[in-house]
C-alpha cells in the first residue's frame, strides 16, 4: 500500500497556493491534514498528479472570536487545537462536544478543520455540525478573489462541494447560537470512534412564548451529504415542544426528510429507525437546554 | 515525477539530511532510510496506530504523512524513550503490568501516551481508554495496557 | 530449597527488547542488495485466466523481474497437503485440493496471486503491478455455504462432481434410540460467520539464497519454522541443512501464521534461488484480508434430546463447514467443532454428520478458537433453549449435566483433531461454574438487581456458560538445554513465539530444575539453526508440549550436574542441592561449586571424558503426549443493550479458567484477556462481509471492526487448578480458552437482556444491524 508518484508543491503563502491551484486545476489535489487523502492514496484509490501541500502556510491556522459573537477558525487549524480551545468551548459548545468524536487523538492532532469540511464526507461530524450551526466558509481563488458560501449551499453531493478546482477553503466562520436556544449532538457508531451509522446535530430555538422558532435538525451518515430535516422543522415551528410534538417531528424526519442508503453496517431501514430515535433524543435534549434545563 | 527532494529532519535529537521522493511515507523513511525500526507499520491507512510518532511533540500517524513534510521539523520515536537497561517510566510500567504481548503495537501506544500523560497526569480509567482508542492491540484485550498506564501515571507523578 | 519460579507472577524477560523497539521483526531485516516484491492479485473471486501480459511491467525502470505461473515451468506445483484426513475413520470422503503459487488457469478466490513483481523498492513494485494487463473471464461465484451443494451450483474445482470437499460421520452411543426416550427434543439451525485473525503485524518474508555459501535463509512470520524449512528443502531439492528458517519476534499469530507454504513462501524462495539476491515481501493490510487464511463459517442443524428433569440424553448435528477455495489444512477445524459440540457435559449419545464445502473465498485454517467456539455455541445454545422450554434455571441445568469430577478420564469415543481418541483427562467442571456464578453474583442479580434495573427501564442481562478447550496435542516438541561456562543456561526449542511470553515461562521451568534465576536463561525459539525438530505453535500447545520437553531436557541436565558434582564434591547426589547458580552440599553450603565452573569441567581440553558419558552439561529431550490435555472454564457477563439503537455495553466480565498448573499467572491472565477480546469481537463487531460475487466488502481496518480499548470491558480472571495427569508439569493449554465460550455467552446475555422480546439468538456475530432486523422487522412478519 504505497502511493503512486506525484509532483509535490509546498507553497508558504495563501497567494502562492492559489496560484499553484490556478495553474494545475483538476490535476491538483490540496493536502491539508491528509488524514482522509493519504489513506486513499496509499490504497491507490486517489492518484493525484500534483499535490499542493498547504501545511506550510502558517497564517491559515488561527482561532479568533468573531465580532458577531461567533468564532472564526482558519482552515489549517488542527482539530486538536479546536478541541482544546476555550473560546470554542464557551461560544460553540456543540463543536467542542463534537471534536472528540472525530477519530482518535493522533488523527486530530494532524487533521484540520478545513480538510474535513472540504473533503465533505457525508459521515463527518463537522460537516453535519456546520450546517446545523449555519457556518459560512470563506473561499479564495487567484482569479476571482474571495467569496463566502453558507454551509447549506457548500455541500453539494458525495465528497463534492461548491469549491472550484482553483479554489481553496480559507476560513470557517461559525455564528453564535441564537437567543433562547439549546443544542444536541448525538451519534450511534459501531466502535466509539468510528464514523456514525447515524448522527444528528440539533439547534433548538424558542420564541418568547416558549414555542419552537427556527429549530434546525441536521442528520449525517444518512445520504450523500448532510441532510437538513426541513419537514421535521416545519412540524415543530410555532409549537410548544412537548414530548408528543418532538416525537412527531422525529418521526417526520425519518419518514419524510431522509432517504438513507444501505451499506454493510446498516440497512436503510435501520438508519431510518435511528434517525427517528436520535432525532427524538436530540430534540428533547436541545429543547431542554433551550429552556435553561 | 520521481524527483527527489533534499530534506533535513531532526529525529530523536539527531539531524538527518536525506534526499527523498515526495511520495515516501514518513513511516518508511524512519524505518528503512534511517533504520529506526522500532516504529511499526500495521495498516498504512491510519487506523491501527502502530506507526504513531511524535511530530513536533504531537502524536501523528507516520503512515499518513510524507517524509518530505517533515523537512525542518522534529520527529520523536520509541527509540528516544529508554534502553533495555534504562527504561522510560512508561516502558517500566508496561514491563511490570505485562502491557505488551507480541509487542508489535506497543511503540505506537507509547507515542500516544507520552503526550497524553503530560497533559493529563492523573487520568481516570475512562480517560485512559479514550486516549488509547486509536491504538489497536490484538493480544492483550487492553486490560493490562490500562493497568500499565495507571502505573505509568503513578511513576511519572512521583 | 529456594522458592519455585513456576507459578510466580514474573515479569517477562523478553520485554526490555520489545518495549524499546529493539526486538527484530521480519520487516526490520535489511540486507545489502535486497529487492522488494509485490503481487498482482485477482479482483474476482472466481474467474478464468484468459491472458496476462507483463511486458510493460518488465520495462519499468527499477523493475528487476516479473513472473507468472508460466515462467515457473516445472517448478509450478500445487502445495502439499499439510494435514491429511484421519486414517482411522471409516467411509470418509476427502478431496484434497491444495493451493498454487500463482494462478495458471482459474482464480478461485479474490486476492489469489496472478503475478509477482520484484523491484528495487516496494513503491516501484506496486507501480509495476498496475502496468500488468490481465484478462479475466468472471465466473459465477460459490459464496453461500448451503447453495454451494445444490445440484447445478458452479464448481470451485471443475474436476469434482460437486463442491463437497469432505464427508465424515462420527457417532457415540445411539442417538436415535436416546431421542426416542426423550421428553424434549430441541432443534435449531445455527449459523456462525467468518472473521479474520487480525494480527497487528501482517505476514512477511525475507528470502536469501547465498550462492557462495549455498545456503538459503528465510526470515518468516511463521508459527511453524521447522516444517517450513523441511518442506521448502524438499520442494526445491536442497538438503534440510542448507535451509535456515528464522521466525524472529512475530507480531501476533492467532492461527493463520501456522498455515504452511503460503504461495508467497514458495515464490520468494523460488525467486531468490533463481536470482541469488535477497528479496523482501511484506504483506500489506489489504492483502492480509484476502491472502491470509480466515475461519469460522459453519451452518449447523442441531438437536438436543433431554429428559424432563433436564438431563441430556444426546446431541445430534449435521453441519456444513466452509473450507474456502482449497483444503490444505484437512479437517482440523471441523474435528475441533465435533470435539466441543457436547461442551463440558456428560452426553451419552452423539451423532454428527460433517460436510466440508469448497467456496470461492480465502482458504480456511484455524483462527484462535479453531472450530471450538462453533461447537460450544451449539451445545450452550441448545441447552439454554431446552432450559427455557423445561422451565429449569440455566445454571441448574448446567450443573445437572457437567461431567462430574470422578468421571475422569472421560472417554468420548470419537476422535479429536489429532485423530486420537477424544478423552477429557481431568478437571472439576462444577467448581469452575460455581465459582463464576458466585463471582458474577448470579443469585442476587436474578433476584434483585435485574428486576430493579428493569423497573428503571434498563435492558440488562446476564450470561453464564461452561466450556472445555482441547489443548496440547502431539505429536511432539523438543528442546536443548545447555549450561554455559559463565553459569548461564541456553535453551533452544523449535516452536516460534508470537507474544505468549514463552521466553519467560519456559525460563521459569529451567530455573526451577537448575537452581538459577530465570533471568540467566537465554532462550531461543523459532530458529532452525538452533533447533530443528518440532512442529510449531498451535492448538494451545506451547505450555504443554514444548514446556514439558524443556522440563525434560532441564531435568536431564540437572542429573548430569548432580552426577559430576557428586564426584567433585565427593558427596552422594542425594545430599546435593542446586540453588543460586551453584551445586552445594545441602547441610554444608560453603562446599559448593558454580554451575559455570562445572560446565567447564564437563568439557575439558585435556584429559579424558569417561567412556559412556557425554561432554558438557547439555541435553536434548522430547515430549510427546499420548493425547491432548483438556482445559475447562466458565465465563459470565452482564450486559446492557439499548433496544432502540441496538448498542450494547458489557458491564462486567468474569472468567474462571482451569488450565492445570499455572506456569505464570501474569502471562496467563494476558492470554485470557486477549482471547476474550477476540471473542467479543466475534460476537458483535467483526464479520467479513462478502457480496454475491465473492467480493469482500470490508477489506480495511476502517471497515473491519477490530475493537479498541473503548469497546472491551475490564475482564476479571479467576483460576482453578486441576493438574493434568498427562504430563509431568501438569499443564494444559490456555491460548484459546478466552475466545471459545464468548459467542455463546454473549447470545445468552443478550437474550436475557431482551427477554420481553422473546428473542432467540442463533447466529454469530450479532451485529446491531442484524439485531435490528430480529427485533423490528422479522417479528412483524407472520
Amino acid at each position: 500500500m504505497k502511493p503512486a508518484a506525484f509532483e509535490y508543491l509546498a507553497p508558504t503563502t495563501t497567494e502562492e497556493a492559489l496560484a499553484r491551484l490556478a495553474e494545475h486545476g483538476w490535476a491538483a489535489k490540496v493536502l491539508a491534514g491528509g488524514q482522509s487523502l493519504v489513506p486513499m492514496m496509499n490504497f491507490r484509490l486517489a492518484q493525484p498528479s500534483v499535490l499542493v501541500d498547504i501545511n506550510r502556510i502558517a497564517d491559515l491556522a488561527y482561532i479568533e472570536p468573531a465580532r458577531d459573537g461567533g468564532v472564526r477558525i482558519g482552515a489549517m487549524t488542527r482539530q486538536a487545537q479546536v478541541e482544546r480551545d476555550p473560546t470554542v468551548a464557551s461560544r460553540l459548545p456543540m463543536i467542542h462536544e463534537a471534536m472528540p468524536k472525530i477519530a482518535y487523538p493522533a488523527v486530530r492532532s494532524r487533521g484540520t478543520i478545513g480538510g474535513t469540511i472540504a473533503h465533505a464526507d457525508p459521515s463527518a461530524e463537522l460537516v453535519g455540525a456546520s450546517v446545523a450551526l449555519r457556518a459560512r466558509f470563506r473561499i479564495g481563488s487567484r482569479d476571482r478573489g474571495e467569496r463566502w458560501v453558507p454551509a447549506e449551499e457548500f455541500f453539494v453531493g458525495l465528497f463534492t462541494t461548491a469549491l472550484e478546482p482553483d479554489e481553496l477553503l480559507l476560513e470557517v466562520h461559525v455564528p453564535p447560537m441564537p437567543a433562547h436556544s439549546g443544542w444536541a449532538f448525538l451519534e450511534v457508531a459501531r466502535r466509539h470512534h468510528d464514523f456514525a451509522l447515524v448522527g444528528v446535530a440539533a439547534v433548538a430555538a424558542l420564541d418568547s412564548k416558549g414555542r419552537s422558532d427556527g429549530t434546525r435538525l441536521v442528520f449525517f451518515s444518512v445520504g450523500e451529504g448532510p441532510v437538513e430535516a426541513h419537514a421535521a422543522a416545519a412540524v415543530l415551528q410555532g409549537q410548544v415542544p412537548t414530548p408528543e410534538v418532538i416525537r412527531e417531528a422525529a418521526e417526520t424526519a425519518g419518514d419524510a426528510d431522509v432517504d438513507p442508503q444501505s451499506d454493510i453496517n446498516a440497512s436503510a431501514a435501520y438508519r431510518r429507525h435511528l434517525v427517528k430515535v436520535l432525532g427524538q433524543r436530540a430534540l428533547a435534549q436541545a429543547f431542554l437546554r433551550a429552556q435553561g434545563g | 515525477m520521481n524527483i527527489e527532494y533534499p530534506i533535513s529532519v531532526t529525529v530523536n535529537g539527531t539531524r538527518y539530511d536525506r534526499d527523498v521522493e515526495p511520495r515516501l511515507l514518513l513511516s518508511d523513511f524512519l524505518r528503512h532510510d534511517l533504520g529506526l525500526t522500532g516504529t511499526h507499520v500495521g495498516c498504512e491507512h491510519g487506523v491501527c496506530g502502530a506507526c504513531t510518532v511524535l511530530f513536533n511533540g504531537q502524536p501523528v500517524r507516520s503512515c499518513l504523512m510524507f517524509a518530505v513534510q517533515a523537512d525542518g521539523q522534529e520527529v520523536t520515536t520509541v527509540e528516544a524513550l529508554g534502553t533495555p537497561d534504562d527504561l522510560h517510566p512508561i516502558q517500566e510500567a508496561f514491563l511490570e503490568a505485562h502491557g505488551a504481548q507480541c509487542g508489535y503495537c506497543t511503540p505506537g501506544f507509547f507515542m500516544t501516551l507520552v503526550p497524553f500523560l503530560e497533559e493529563n497526569p492523573d487520568p481516570t480509567e475512562e480517560e485512559i481508554r479514550e486516549a488509547i482508542a486509536g491504538n489497536l492491540c490484538r493480544c492483550t484485550g487492553y486490560q493490562h495496557i490500562v493497568d500499565a498506564v495507571k502505573l505509568a501515571a503513578a511513576k511519572l507523578g512521583s | 530449597m529456594t522458592q519455585k519460579h513456576v507459578g510466580r507472577r514474573m515479569t517477562r524477560t523478553e520485554d526490555p527488547r520489545l518495549l524499546t523497539g529493539q526486538a527484530l521483526f521480519v520487516d526490520d531485516v535489511q540486507m545489502p542488495g535486497m529487492l522488494h516484491a509485490a503481487f498482482l492479485r485477482s479482483d474476482y473471486a472466481h474467474a478464468r485466466l484468459v491472458s496476462i501480459d507483463v511486458s510493460a511491467a518488465r520495462e519499468r525502470p527499477g523493475v528487476v523481474a516479473v513472473f507468472t505461473a508460466e515462467d515457473m515451468g516445472d517448478d509450478w506445483k500445487h502445495g502439499p497437503p499439510l494435514v491429511s484426513p484421519p486414517p482411522t475413520v471409516e467411509d470418509i470422503v476427502f478431496h484434497s485440493r491444495t493451493h498454487v503459487p500463482l494462478v495458471k488457469d482459474k482464480v478461485r478466490h479474490a486476492g489469489e496471486p496472478l503475478a509477482i513483481v520484484i523491484a528495487e523498492s516496494r513503491y516501484i513494485a506496486e507501480d509495476a503491478v498496475e502496468d500488468i494487463w490481465v484478462e479475466l473471464e468472471p465466473l459465477e461465484a460459490v459464496v453461500d455455504l448451503e447453495k454451494a451443494l445444490d445440484p447445478g451450483a458452479p464448481l470451485v474445482h471443475d474436476d469434482l462432481e460437486s463442491n463437497l470437499a469432505a464427508h465424515l460421520v462420527q457417532e457415540k452411543g445411539d442417538y436415535e434410540a436416546a431421542k426416542a426416550q426423550a421428553d424434549l427434543v430441541v432443534k435449531r439451525r445455527i449459523y456462525i460467520d467468518r472473521g479474520a485473525a487480525g494480527a497487528m503485524e501482517n505476514r512477511g518474508i525475507v528470502a536469501h539464497w547465498d550462492v557462495r555459501a549455498q545456503q538459503l535463509t528465510l526470515w518468516d512470520t511463521t508459527q511453524a519454522p521447522i516444517p517450513i524449512r523441511n518442506g521448502l528443502a524438499a520442494m526445491f531439492g536442497l538438503s534440510s541443512h542448507q535451509v535456515r528458517v528464522i521466525a524472529p519476534f512475530v507480531g501476533g499469530g492467532f492461527g493463520p501464521k501456522i498455515m504452511m507454504y503460503y504461495p508467497e513462501e514458495v515464490l520468494l524462495t523460488w525467486a531468490t534461488l533463481k536470482m541469488g539476491r535477497p528479496i523482501k515481501w511484506i504483506e500489506d493490510r489489504r492483502e492480509n484480508f484476502f491472502a491470509t487464511t480466515q475461519e469460522r463459517t459453519q451452518v449447523h442443524y442441531g438437536e438436543m434430546a433431554l429428559t424432563k428433569e433436564g438431563r441430556i440424553l444426546g446431541v445430534r448435528h449435521d453441519f456444513l463447514h466452509d473450507t474456502g477455495a482449497y483444503d490444505p489444512y484437512g479437517l482440523t477445524v471441523p474435528l475441533n467443532t465435533q470435539s466441543h459440540a457436547m461442551g463440558a457435559y456428560d452426553v451419552p449419545n452423539y451423532s454428527s454428520e460433517l460436510k466440508v464445502v469448497f467456496t470461492n473465498k480465502t482458504i480456511v485454517t484455524p483462527v484462535r478458537g479453531a472450530g471450538r467456539p462453533q461447537g460450544i455455541f451449539l451445545a450452550e445454545r441448545l441447552l439454554d433453549i431446552a432450559a427455557r422450554e423445561l422451565g429449569i434455571d440455566r445454571l441448574e441445568i448446567r450443573k445437572k449435566n457437567l461431567i462430574p469430577p470422578d468421571a475422569f478420564p472421560y472417554e468420548h469415543k470419537i476422535i479429536d483433531q489429532a485423530f486420537a481418541p477424544l478423552v477429557f483427562d481431568s478437571g472439576n467442571y462444577l467448581a469452575t461454574l460455581e465459582r463464576a456464578a458466585a463471582a458474577i453474583g448470579y443469585e442476587k442479580f436474578i433476584a434483585e438487581e435485574q428486576p430493579r434495573l428493569r423497573a428503571e427501564g434498563k435492558h440488562v442481562g446476564l450470561g453464564i456458560v461452561s466450556f472445555v478447550e482441547t489443548t496440547g496435542v502431539g505429536p511432539y516438541e523438543g528442546a536443548r538445554v545447555t549450561v554455559e561456562t559463565d553459569g548461564r543456561v541456553s535453551v533452544a526449542t523449535g516452536v516460534g513465539t508470537q507474544g505468549q511470553g514463552h521466553f519467560t515461562s519456559f525460563a521459569q521451568i529451567v530455573a526451577d530444575q537448575l537452581g538459577i534465576s530465570p533471568r540467566d536463561v537465554r532462550m531461543v525459539t523459532g530458529d532452525t539453526a538452533e533447533f530443528h525438530w518440532g512442529t510449531g505453535t498451535f492448538a494451545s500447545r506451547g505450555s504443554v508440549v514444548a514446556a514439558n520437553a524443556i522440563n525434560a531436557a532441564a531435568l536431564s541436565v540437572r542429573n548430569k550436574v548432580l552426577k559430576l558434582a557428586s564426584k567433585i564434591l565427593e558427596t552422594p547426589e542425594e545430599e546435593l542441592e542446586l540453588a543460586d547458580g551453584q551445586v552445594r552440599v545441602a547441610d554444608l553450603p560453603h562446599r559448593a561449586i558454580e554451575l559455570g565452573e562445572l560446565a567447564a569441567m564437563a568439557n575439558p581440553l585435556r584429559g579424558a571424558v569417561e567412556p559412556g558419558t557425554e561432554p558438557g552439561l547439555e541435553s536434548t529431550d522430547y515430549f510427546g503426549p499420548k493425547y491432548g490435555a483438556t482445559a475447562n472454564g466458565a465465563h459470565a457477563m452482564i450486559l446492557e443493550v439499548d433496544p432502540e439503537t441496538m448498542m450494547i455495553e458489557i458491564k462486567r466480565y468474569v472468567t474462571v479458567e482451569d488450565c492445570g498448573t499455572v506456569l505464570n499467572p501474569l502471562i496467563l491472565e494476558g492470554q485470557i484477556h486477549g482471547g476474550v477480546a477476540l471473542g467479543i469481537a466475534n460476537s458483535y463487531y467483526e464479520q467479513l462481509v462478502f457480496d454475491e460475487n465473492g467480493q469482500l466488502l470490508n477489506a480495511s481496518l476502517a471497515d473491519y471492526l477490530i475493537p479498541s480499548a473503548t469497546e472491551i470491558p475490564p475482564i476479571e480472571v479467576l483460576h482453578e487448578e486441576t493438574r493434568s495427569p498427562l504430563n509431568p508439569l501438569g499443564s494444559k493449554g490456555a491460548g484459546e480458552a478466552g475466545t471459545i465460550p464468548v459467542p455463546s455467552l454473549f447470545a445468552q446475555a443478550l437474550e436475557d437482556a431482551l427477554q420481553d422480546y422473546g428473542l432467540e439468538i442463533l447466529e454469530m456475530p450479532m451485529s446491531p444491524n442484524r439485531l435490528f432486523e430480529l427485533l423490528h422487522e422479522e417479528s412483524k412478519t407472520p
